[in-house]
């Protein structure tokens, strides 16, 4: 579940966001935060392999709810 | 993990929310506390005779709080602790005008976006320079006044005010002026008539700001709210909220957290050896000392949580502190860990309300203490520890003083 390896797909719900920047913070190369709003800003839907783990974690601390993981397909590797 | 849900929860005497800390370490929560964290969700009898809840596990402390069912309005609850400035009332007035921690959406939002943008990592990160240089002259002025001062006055207190004045505009000229306020405010020795009376002169201080900032704006966040929509006592308001929201809990978490560190040899030790710890060690602190709590929530309805139902019209306290000492959650939870992952701690609450300045209180952290060590080496307690005075019933938890001492630095002959 938590491997690597396995695609990662990402969604953020610019509407939930509450702005406390969780996530900018904890992959800040998966995610941004805009500078009208401050609300999140998704750089990176498909992360690669060596963020995915710090953009799993950021969907879990954001205190709004606002990054859904997507199940992706599973790869046959 | 099962908890037992079929026993009566009711059968027994509800407990009252334990304060008194001072009777052990003075980082850990009281221990009539810890003692109820057994079940996440319990019975809590509320000083004005309310039976409502007490939250202490830490997934059942995120559901509380993310949930939009549970409100933060002032009006629907019932508080977990005695309230002196309340007087003789008895029913909780709304939040006054700008105090957005007691709304709920739409009105909440209508603030917390017009904020959020000016409290971005990005942005907070540009101020780590000013929050070096407020330090630097903070720990300046300590050095000369030394050895032998108060670290909350010297320090703990000083670098968030500082840094709250340059974020609202206030002018170099006002900021011995609006500290004295201020230190008034939050002063826990002085009574409530006097706090009263600072509170009035710093809401009147804020007002006059904001009448400066619309006539003449400048660059600072107060300059830049003057043009959204909000009313001159709205942003007065909001003034207020944030440098309450700003100053004690950032100064008492320098403030407390240096005595932790140095209560900690080993910890303190492997910081000074790697600065690169800094971040970690702030997020530990932050956990371990849990100084903002508890949040209290009123259930609009029935709401169930860890298999608890909770009825609409009750009060739901959740206690951060033992929230962020949940073994399920933190293994060894009462060890001071500098290495361990503290992430996920509930210290700046969770939902909607997560505190806006959290990263700005991050950055004043991670600035601040290695700074002091670096330029202490020898930096102690002036006082045998158990004689460090503790903010007993205060809303944020921390020290009332803290005496340190050092080996003053040789004279180098310039
Ligand atoms: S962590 Fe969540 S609430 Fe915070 S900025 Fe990111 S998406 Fe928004």
């Amino acid at each position: 579940m938590n491997d690597v390896r396995e695609p990662l797909r990402l969604s953020v719900d610019r509407e939930r966001c509450v702005g406390a920047g969780m996530c900018a913070l904890t992959a800040p190369e998966v995610f941004d935060q805009d500078d009208e709003e401050g609300l999140t800003v998704l750089l990176h839907p498909e992360p690669a392999p060596e963020h995915r783990a710090a953009a799993r974690m950021a969907a879990g601390l954001c205190p709004a709810g606002a990054i859904a993981l997507i199940p992706t397909e599973p790869t046959d590797s | 993990m099962s908890y037992d849900t079929t026993a009566d929860p009711t059968a027994d005497e509800p407990p009252i929310l334990p304060a008194d800390r001072h009777t052990g370490c003075p980082f850990d929560p009281p221990a009539g506390l810890t003692a109820l964290s057994d079940r996440p969700v319990r019975r809590l009898r509320y000083p004005d005779g309310h039976v409502g809840w007490l939250a202490t596990g830490h997934a059942a402390a995120r559901a509380v709080l993310s949930d939009p069912r549970f409100s933060s309005r002032y009006e629907l609850m019932h508080m977990p602790v005695p309230m002196p400035a309340l007087g003789e009332m008895t029913e909780i007035p709304p939040a006054p005008v700008g105090d957005f921690l007691g709304l709920d959406a739409p009105e909440h939002t209508r603030f917390r976006r017009l904020l959020t943008g000016k409290f971005t990592v990005r942005r907070m990160r540009q101020l780590a320079e000013r929050v070096e240089q407020f330090t630097a002259e903070c720990l300046d002025a300590m050095e000369q006044d030394g050895p032998v001062v108060d670290l909350v006055e010297a320090f703990a207190r000083p670098v968030p005010a500082l840094m709250i004045c340059e974020l609202l505009g206030v002018s170099y000229a006002d900021r011995d002026r609006f500290q004295e306020h201020v230190a008034t405010l939050f002063d826990q020795a002085t009574d409530v008539a006097a706090r009263a009376e600072a509170y009035t002169a710093v809401h009147h201080f804020i007002g006059e700001l904001v009448a400066a900032k619309r006539a003449e704006p400048t660059d600072d966040l107060l300059s830049d709210l003057t043009t959204s929509d909000l009313t001159d006592e709205e942003l007065t308001g909001v003034g207020g909220v944030l440098l309450a929201a700003g100053l004690d809990t950032t100064a008492n978490m320098l403030g407390l957290g240096t005595f932790a560190l140095l209560s900690n040899p080993d910890q303190l030790e492997a910081l000074r050896a790697d600065p690169g710890l800094a971040e970690q060690t702030v997020e530990e602190l932050l956990r371990y000392l849990s100084v903002a709590d508890p949040i209290p929530r009123a259930a609009l309805e029935d709401v169930e949580v860890e298999g608890q139902l909770i009825k609409a019209g009750e009060t739901v306290t959740v206690s951060v502190q033992a929230a962020n000492r949940d073994p399920h959650k933190f293994p060894d939870p009462d060890r001071f860990d500098i290495h361990r992952k503290a992430t996920g701690h509930v210290a700046f609450g969770h939902g909607a309300h997560q505190c806006l300045g959290q990263q700005l209180a991050r950055v004043e952290m991670t600035v601040a203490f290695p700074a002091l060590f670096a330029r202490f080496p020898g930096l102690r307690l002036a006082v045998p520890p158990e004689k460090v005075p503790l903010r007993e019933h205060a809303n944020i938890y921390g020290v009332v003083s803290l005496p340190v001492t050092w080996d003053p630095a040789p004279w180098n002959g310039e």
